[in-house]
């Protein structure tokens, strides 16, 4: 069971990362500026890399002879373990802003919890995220700033934004077993113990890009079980057919 | 094959202070720090590096790299070990290296961030210049053409330049 419990965590961390970098991959080509378009191609690296690395353990831990691209290219949407939140489409720029700001200051939040796991791979791998997280979470915050409080265009469109994603963020909270199985053993990091301080962060921001925080409502979940929105299907679809058209293929 | 003494520590160092980084070919794996320890084992060598970043795409070519330099001195084979802790930071980027990427144009990091865990505001660094010098500079992005770079101008030649960025 405990294997089996922090397996699962794994996916869940990596799966966040992976369909959430290739959401960013996305962009490239296509940035408002360039410097925007290297910078989420930068932010998508750094995930996809978290990712890698991510799944790379989960396959150990799971002893089965995968590996952390057949883990990537061989599952399909059911067998996929990431909060909703990300697999949404990339909507316009400030659509990805938000999302960028609201899973970024959770994701340095985690990280930096989940250096303290006794698990020395997953902790060495949270060192690392969090230096880039802190990245992260200052570039989408500038942006959500910004935006918020710029043109009425700019702010329709982030307040917008917000609406729509607010109903996402309540599962990245959401424990259950896997978490309280891994947050008992000491390897892992039960989200719900993260909320107040994302909570802490996050709205001052808010409040400072002068947009309002929507009203606590129904939040969406599913995602951690593999129940998944349309959009995962059609995502993968597209980041899945080279590798199974031409599968162990290399260059 | 011939017998060989087996090399010592600061003689496999020396080779491997070949192997430039494949993106900042000015200075090498060993002077970046990604080069954590290395040893002659009974078999071979082992060397132990640890990524720059997660995702640093560069991180195969260095592995083959390494491999080669050590191949060209007879020596081999190489296990090359992957790890991740402690967490790589430019403040292992000692000072002749930091002159040697200044020269080549890129201005050299900065000290890495201490501060509370999240921040939403940069420190305010002055960045001198790598071409003229001045510290009229202003940054323009925090990412750059790679993870470990950000992107500069300088108001005085007016010239855009890369910084190695602190992490």
């Amino acid at each position: 069971m405990a294997n089996s419990a922090l397996f699962d965590y794994l996916l869940r961390l990596g799966d966040d990362r992976l369909v959430l970098g290739h959401r960013l991959s996305e962009w490239c080509g296509h940035g408002p500026i360039l410097e925007e378009d290297i910078a989420l191609a930068n932010i998508s690296l750094d995930l996809i890399g978290e990712a890698s690395l991510l799944l790379k353990l989960a396959a150990s831990v799971e002893g089965k002879g995968r590996d952390e691209d057949v883990l990537a290219y061989f599952r399909d949407a059911i067998e996929f373990r990431n909060a909703l939140l990300v697999e949404l489409p990339k909507g316009d720029f400030g659509f990805t802003i938000v999302r960028q700001f609201l899973f970024s200051v959770f994701s340095l939040l985690l990280m930096d919890a989940l250096q303290k796991s006794r698990n020395t791979e997953l902790s060495g791998i949270a060192a690392k995220a969090v230096k880039e997280s802190r990245y992260h979470v200052r570039h989408s915050a500038q942006w959500v700033v910004t935006l918020g409080a710029g043109t009425d265009e700019s702010h329709a469109r982030v307040q917008g934004a917000l609406n729509d994603l607010w109903r996402y963020t309540g599962e990245l909270f959401a424990a259950d077993d896997v978490d309280r199985a891994v947050e008992a053993s000491g390897d892992g990091v039960d989200p719900s113990t993260l909320e107040a301080a994302w909570r802490a962060q996050v709205l001052p921001v808010l409040e400072r890009a002068g947009l309002q925080v929507p009203s606590a409502g129904y939040m969406q979940r599913g995602g951690r079980d593999g129940r998944h929105t349309e959009h995962l299907g059609h995502m993968l679809s597209e980041m899945q057919i080279l590798a199974r058209s031409h599968p162990g293929a290399s260059w | 094959m011939v017998t060989r003494a087996t090399p010592s520590r600061e003689e496999l160092l020396a080779i491997l202070d070949e192997v430039k980084d494949p993106e900042v070919p000015a200075v090498s794996v060993v002077e970046l720090g990604i080069v954590r320890d290395v040893a002659a084992t009974q078999v071979g060598v082992e060397v132990t590096i640890t990524p720059t970043y997660s995702g640093c795409p560069a991180m195969r070519e260095i592995e083959s790299d390494i491999r080669e330099a050590l191949a060209a001195h007879g020596l081999g084979p190489v296990e090359i070990r992957v790890v991740y802790s402690p967490a790589w930071t430019t403040d292992w980027i000692g000072p002749a290296a930091r002159a040697k990427l200044e020269a080549y144009g890129i201005a050299p990091p900065g000290v890495a961030e201490r501060d509370e865990l999240v921040s939403l505001e940069r420190r305010a660094r002055r960045v001198r210049c790598p071409f003229c010098k001045s510290s009229d500079t202003e940054r323009k992005s925090e990412f750059g053409s790679t993870a470990c770079k950000s992107i500069w101008f300088c108001r005085s030649c007016r010239q855009p330049f890369e910084e190695f960025k602190a992490i």
